[in-house]
């Protein structure tokens, strides 16, 4: 590609590459931190992936919806997520996005279209194809993005969801995101022939693209956007990537080494960011200081989500025993009106 | 009261589904065969409301059921028709680790309005798969709140109160009773979830009895009364939350327990009902608590076999006789 997409404006284009850094700052912090004991649980990082997330939802508008992933702090980071009040959040904080009952794989923003992350693989296929469901119903232009991975590409909801949202024509489009493996074993050896025939099967519209960029991942999926919000239907888009952290922080403690180290250097070569600057270079848009400014403003909000993080107080113990029924306090505060 | 018409349970449960989706538009139905229903509380819907909002499914629980998370999360009040308790497991995932969670693990952020409604319960040499109570289950969970009528009156006004509620309602009909006949209001109304009703009072002995096990107890009760044993029979119409308060009350005016439920006696909710009366009330027992459950089997299909598994009049009237001390004569 010689000159920048026409949809996408020298603005647009930045942002992306400013959610692509904050990203990836992002989680190399968490990293440190999760190698120092610091963080409570375990993680699952998204370095490497970040093209598919920013291209992905740098397709939608504020009032569309996603459902994310165990691996998802790229997608909330991407939908518009604060990194202070996620970092508080995986610090177990009261400031954090769900005061501290949810950590890294249940970070939700209703108010920013965030309907879900989820421990559960494909668990947050039907919760999306329901989002669509929803606002078809009531009138709304919506759509809702579902990613998953390609360990979820084999769970039974992938093709119930995708059927429902073909014979409902919702407006959900279903990224895979093929990191490759499915935790610890390559997905090819269990996997049975193409992810995206599933979706050609059922008559879904479905088509693969290189996850590592970004620009093309925005194309593809803001193709299917406009097919959604048009009343046609779902596509189901695979996004080929790879992590290049392991399934999660702390692996090697049990995993061994189980990807060739080839094949990380290959995609390790393939680096999303470095491609994207490349591009941004050639078209005049970000030059090599501009990006380094850019780098460093991303990297200065990640010590500051750290500090705000580690500065916000724990919630007291006693919450624990709170927002089992949130419609409760809702209803009753209506009364007290 | 007495001067209302006479309906089926499942015509009750009907006119609150009805009621509820004529006074709330965002109110929608879905599940297998909805249009024409096959235990029948959804018949009838799809000719006032419409395909859009009486809506069939695939035959996909798990992601139909998921799909009013996501829904109810954008405004819609979804309501799903399970058909049978056991489909509850195929649907585990997005009941358990999501329809009951989510709005907890987001810290409040949202409350989910939704609805899951199902017979349960054995109706006859269904067998295994189609006999199960799975409420004792659901219960653990916390995250759902959960009815079960014994009565149509009652399954009228907690279906309302059901649709009505901003968070997750599990309503199991007793799968029995869909054609048992009572009096029930035309006009709409709502019976408040966690309010359990003392169907008889009585002085010697509490009986707490789930569902259709009410109607026994009841019987029970009547037949003891004439041999000078007095019967209180509560029906806690919710589980979850349960009414403790009442039955407590109860427990303190009679001194005994026998608690009555339709589902394996390992973790039910007799079992449950029966550990907190001990913690809460153990200086008022003259007896301990009975648990009158099923044997902690299947439950087979030959009648015979099926018989010996689940609950009936007798069970009901031996283990009352047991907590007064004396020996039921059959």
């Amino acid at each position: 590609m010689t000159s920048p997409p026409a949809n996408l404006d020298h603005d647009q284009l930045l942002q992306m590459m400013r959610r692509m850094l904050r990203i990836r700052r992002f989680e190399e912090k968490l990293a440190v931190l999760f190698k120092r004991g610091r963080l409570p649980g375990f993680i699952h990082l998204y370095i490497g992936e970040e093209a598919v997330a920013v291209g992905a939802c740098s397709a939608l508008v504020e009032a569309d919806r996603i459902t994310s992933t165990h691996r998802g702090h790229g997608h909330l980071i991407a939908k518009g997520a604060e990194v202070s009040r996620m970092m508080a959040e995986l610090l177990g904080r009261r400031d954090g996005y769900c005061r501290g009952k949810g950590g890294s794989m249940h970070i939700v923003d209703f108010s920013l279209g965030i309907m879900g992350t989820n421990g559960i693989v494909g668990g947050g296929i039907p919760i999306a194809v329901g989002s669509a469901w929803g606002d078809k119903t009531q009138g709304r232009d919506s759509v809702t993005i579902c990613f998953f991975g390609d360990g979820a590409a084999n769970q039974g909801v992938f093709l119930e969801g995708m059927n429902l949202a073909a014979i409902w024509k919702l407006p959900v489009i279903f990224v895979c995101e093929n990191n490759q493996y499915t935790e610890w074993t390559a997905s090819s050896k269990l996997t049975s022939g193409e992810i995206t025939d599933r979706g050609r099967a059922l008559g879904v519209h479905a088509e693969r693209v290189d996850g590592n960029d970004v620009v093309g991942v925005h194309e593809v999926v803001g193709a299917a956007v406009a097919r959604a919000r048009n009343a046609e239907g779902p596509s189901l888009i695979e996004a080929l990537t790879y992590r290049w952290h392991g399934h999660n922080e702390g692996e090697e403690a049990f995993s061994g080494a189980y990807r060739p180290e080839d094949e990380i250097a290959d995609w390790r070569s393939r680096d999303p960011i470095e491609q994207f600057r490349a591009k941004l270079r050639d078209w005049g848009i970000l030059d090599d200081a501009g990006f380094e400014q850019l780098d460093k403003t991303e990297v200065d909000r990640v010590e500051e989500a750290l500090s705000f993080a580690e500065a916000a107080e724990l919630p007291d113990p006693e919450e624990a025993l709170e927002h089992l029924f949130p419609g409760d306090q809702a209803a009753s505060a209506t009364e007290a009106v | 009261m007495s001067g209302d018409r006479e309906i089926y349970f499942i015509k009750a449960m009907y006119e609150g589904l009805r009621d509820a989706m004529r006074e709330d538009e965002t109110v929608v139905v879905i599940g297998e065969d909805v249009d024409r229903s096959i235990i029948g509380a959804t018949r009838g819907l799809i000719d006032e409301f419409g395909s859009e909002r009486v809506r069939n499914t695939p035959i996909s629980e798990a992601t139909f059921v998921g799909a009013c998370i996501g829904a109810a999360a954008v405004g819609l009040r979804p309501v799903v028709d399970l058909m049978v308790g056991s489909f509850f497991y195929v649907a585990m995932d997005q009941v358990g680790n999501q329809a009951a969670k989510l709005p907890y693990m987001s810290g409040g952020q949202i409350s989910l309005p939704l609805v899951y409604f199902t017979a349960s319960g054995p109706s006859g040499s269904a067998a295994a798969q189609h006999s199960e109570s799975p409420h004792p289950m659901l219960m653990n969970l916390a995250g759902l709140k959960i009815v079960m009528p014994s009565t149509p009156h009652d399954a009228k006004g907690l279906m309302i109160s059901a649709i009505r509620e901003p968070n997750p309602v599990v309503y199991f009909q007793d799968a029995v009773l869909g054609g048992v006949k009572g009096p029930v209001p035309e006009e709409t109304y709502a019976i408040p979830l966690g309010v359990s009703e003392v169907k008889r009072e009585g002085d010697d002995v509490t009986v707490v009895a789930i569902g259709s096990l009410v109607l026994k107890a009841l019987s029970v009760a009547r037949e003891l009364e004439e041999k000078g044993i007095s019967v209180e029979v509560v029906d806690p119409r919710s589980l979850a939350p349960l009414d403790t308060e009442t039955i407590i009350a109860s427990v303190r005016k009679t001194g005994r327990l026998v608690v009555c439920d339709n589902a394996r006696r390992t973790c039910s909710a007799a079992s449950e009902i029966a550990a907190t009366v001990s913690e809460q009330a153990w200086d008022a027992l003259k007896a301990p608590p009975l648990r009158v459950a099923w044997e902690n089997v299947p439950v087979p299909f030959s009648p015979e076999l099926e018989k010996r598994v689940l609950v009936d009049e007798d069970d009901i009237r031996t283990a009352v006789m047991k907590t007064v001390g004396a020996t039921a004569k059959v």
